[in-house]
């Protein structure tokens, strides 16, 4: 059963989305664990099951309302370049509100529940040609994204003071992270839905950073962490009919397991 | 031509003046050391040299040029501020941020480049843990290294503020060892924002006393004196000279500054 639904053809769109979006959330989470911006990924992605859940209430595609929430609060965080706690409490009461409504829209909309269901856990099996497309051309801009800000990115990210005295335009990029990032979650919430986005962009990410101290590696290495993850966990959800979305965070967190376990251990051993 | 030129410059937040007409320049190969307790716009001098911050009147440049042209060619000390220790970031890769940090895309450095990141790393003797990860390095280290990305574009002026703020003697010794070093091989001008002096004393040629409204700008015995620091806070403050040691005793500002016995 299993070679034989490997030829289906909602078995490749999953397998090409799923890949699309792991290589754009593997190469953005290195940006944003260096930053300690996951929470920030957290309320860009509830936020953004507000906004399409909103689109669902007026009768608009509910990606279109997705990426305009993750843009929105993604823009907002970036202006207000907050740090340490005050930054964590701001984005807390925002995302807060944000859900709630999030609850507000789904209650009011009269469609179908389970459009609602698949935006908070994922639905990589329901992926159409035409997403398949969508998907790659929003990955397409938050790669050249990536790539054309990649230095100075790298160097406000880690040492905003020296890049601020270079003339590295510090706050801009600050923006510019956050828009990319809120593409990237737009992005995943389609794979692995709003609650789970953390599992493709941070986790990886987080496990490339205890593998290699050096900024390109690991960058390269989220990306195929973020790969194996999401492709894996495709197959593994053909051969046993649990939620995808599940296989894909037990993957992710297995790495992320014996990364830190590596890491310890080449410590005790130096 | 003077490296630095600074003409009538003055600084006002709203009604507070922080200095009205401040003028000094800097010769190739000198070094300034900024002195003065906090609150006088000490680092507020140190943006403005950098562009980031305009001065309310007068003008500065570096080689001939306004300081917002010129920030690729600056070279930035900041304070010892340790780096996270999770951050996935080598020695080396700090240093090379400081040649091409500022350059849009992502691109390997030149041969010629790579080769000056490794001398500069080598030249501040940072070559036996370059490639370990930043963020386990000690405070002294890590300072090292923010030397060598401060040296490594090769700049036209060096721009310390307070470089050995939490650093233990030795490393003291080190970092004002490097710099000094540096500007007499290359003859870029250092501006060396302290407020213990007895670090640099040494080494400085020229002593640039901010007081609250007030500035004087000197060579150190000329400036580091009991009527000349009287003169500038209008209050008798007394200077001491301690075996080799400058102690200011007296000013207005109590928290102020130049202990025999620094806390370490």
């Amino acid at each position: 059963m299993f070679t034989s639904l490997l030829a289906q053809h909602f078995v490749h769109n999953a397998l090409a989305a799923g890949a699309i979006v792991a290589v754009v959330s593997g190469a953005i989470g290195w940006f944003v664990v260096t930053r300690g911006a996951s929470f920030a990924v957290h309320a860009i992605s509830e936020l953004g099951f507000t906004g399409a859940a909103g689109a669902l209430v007026v009768g608009l595609d509910p990606i279109v309302g997705m990426i305009g929430g993750s843009l929105g609060v993604g823009l907002v965080l970036g202006m207000l370049s907050l740090r340490g706690r005050e930054r964590d409490s701001a984005i807390g009461a925002v995302l807060a509100f944000g859900l709630g409504v999030g609850v507000l829209f789904l209650s009011l909309y009269q469609g179908y529940a389970t459009e609602a269901t698949n935006l908070l856990f994922g639905s990589i099996v329901g992926v159409s040609d035409r997403q398949v497309l969508e998907l790659g051309i929003v990955a397409a801009i938050v790669l050249t994204g990536v790539v054309a800000l990649y230095r100075p990115l790298l160097f406000s990210s880690v040492d905003p003071e020296g890049a601020e005295a270079r003339g590295v335009p510090v706050r801009s990029l600050s923006v510019a992270v956050f828009l990319l990032l809120a593409l990237t979650t737009a992005e995943a919430i389609q794979v692995v839905g709003v609650l789970l986005v953390l599992t493709l962009v941070i986790t990886p990410a987080a496990a490339a950073q205890r593998l290699t101290v050096r900024p390109a590696r690991a960058l390269l290495l989220a990306v195929a962490i973020a790969l194996v993850a999401t492709e894996g966990g495709i197959l593994l959800s053909l051969a046993q009919p649990w939620p995808t979305s599940f296989f894909i965070s037990a993957i992710s967190f297995g790495v992320y397991l014996i990364a830190r376990i590596y890491d310890a251990a080449g410590r005790v051993a130096s | 031509m003077s490296v630095v030129s600074v003409e009538g410059l003055t600084l006002r937040f709203g009604d507070r003046v922080l200095w009205r007409d401040l003028s000094f320049a800097l010769e190739r190969g000198e070094l300034l050391a900024v002195l003065g307790p906090n609150g006088t716009g000490k680092t507020s001098l140190v943006r403005i040299l950098l562009g980031l911050l305009e001065p309310s009147a007068g003008t500065v440049t570096i080689d001939g040029r306004l300081p917002a042209e010129m920030r690729s060619r600056v070279g930035y000390i900041p304070q010892q501020r340790i780096f996270d220790r999770e951050l996935a970031l080598r020695g080396r890769d700090l240093v090379r941020l400081g040649l091409d940090g500022h350059r849009w895309g992502a691109a390997r450095l030149s041969t010629t480049e790579h080769e000056r990141v490794e001398r500069t790393i080598e030249s501040v003797g940072a070559g036996g843990y370059a490639d370990a990860p930043l963020g386990r390095l000690s405070g002294g280290e890590q300072q090292r290294l923010r030397v060598a990305q401060a040296l490594v574009s090769n700049p036209s002026l060096l721009l310390a503020d307070e470089p050995l703020l939490s650093l233990d003697l030795a490393y003291q010794q080190i970092i004002t060892g490097l710099l000094d070093s540096h500007r007499r091989s290359a003859g870029t001008p250092v501006v060396f924002v302290t407020h213990d002096i007895n670090p640099v004393l040494s080494i400085v040629d020229r002593v640039l006393y901010l007081a609250p409204g007030r500035w004087a700008v000197g060579a150190p015995d000329e400036v580091l004196t009991s009527e000349a620091l009287s003169a500038l806070y209008g209050t008798p403050v007394d200077v001491l000279r301690l075996r080799g040691r400058v102690v200011v005793v007296g000013t207005p500002d109590d928290q102020h500054v130049h202990h025999v016995d620094h806390a370490h």
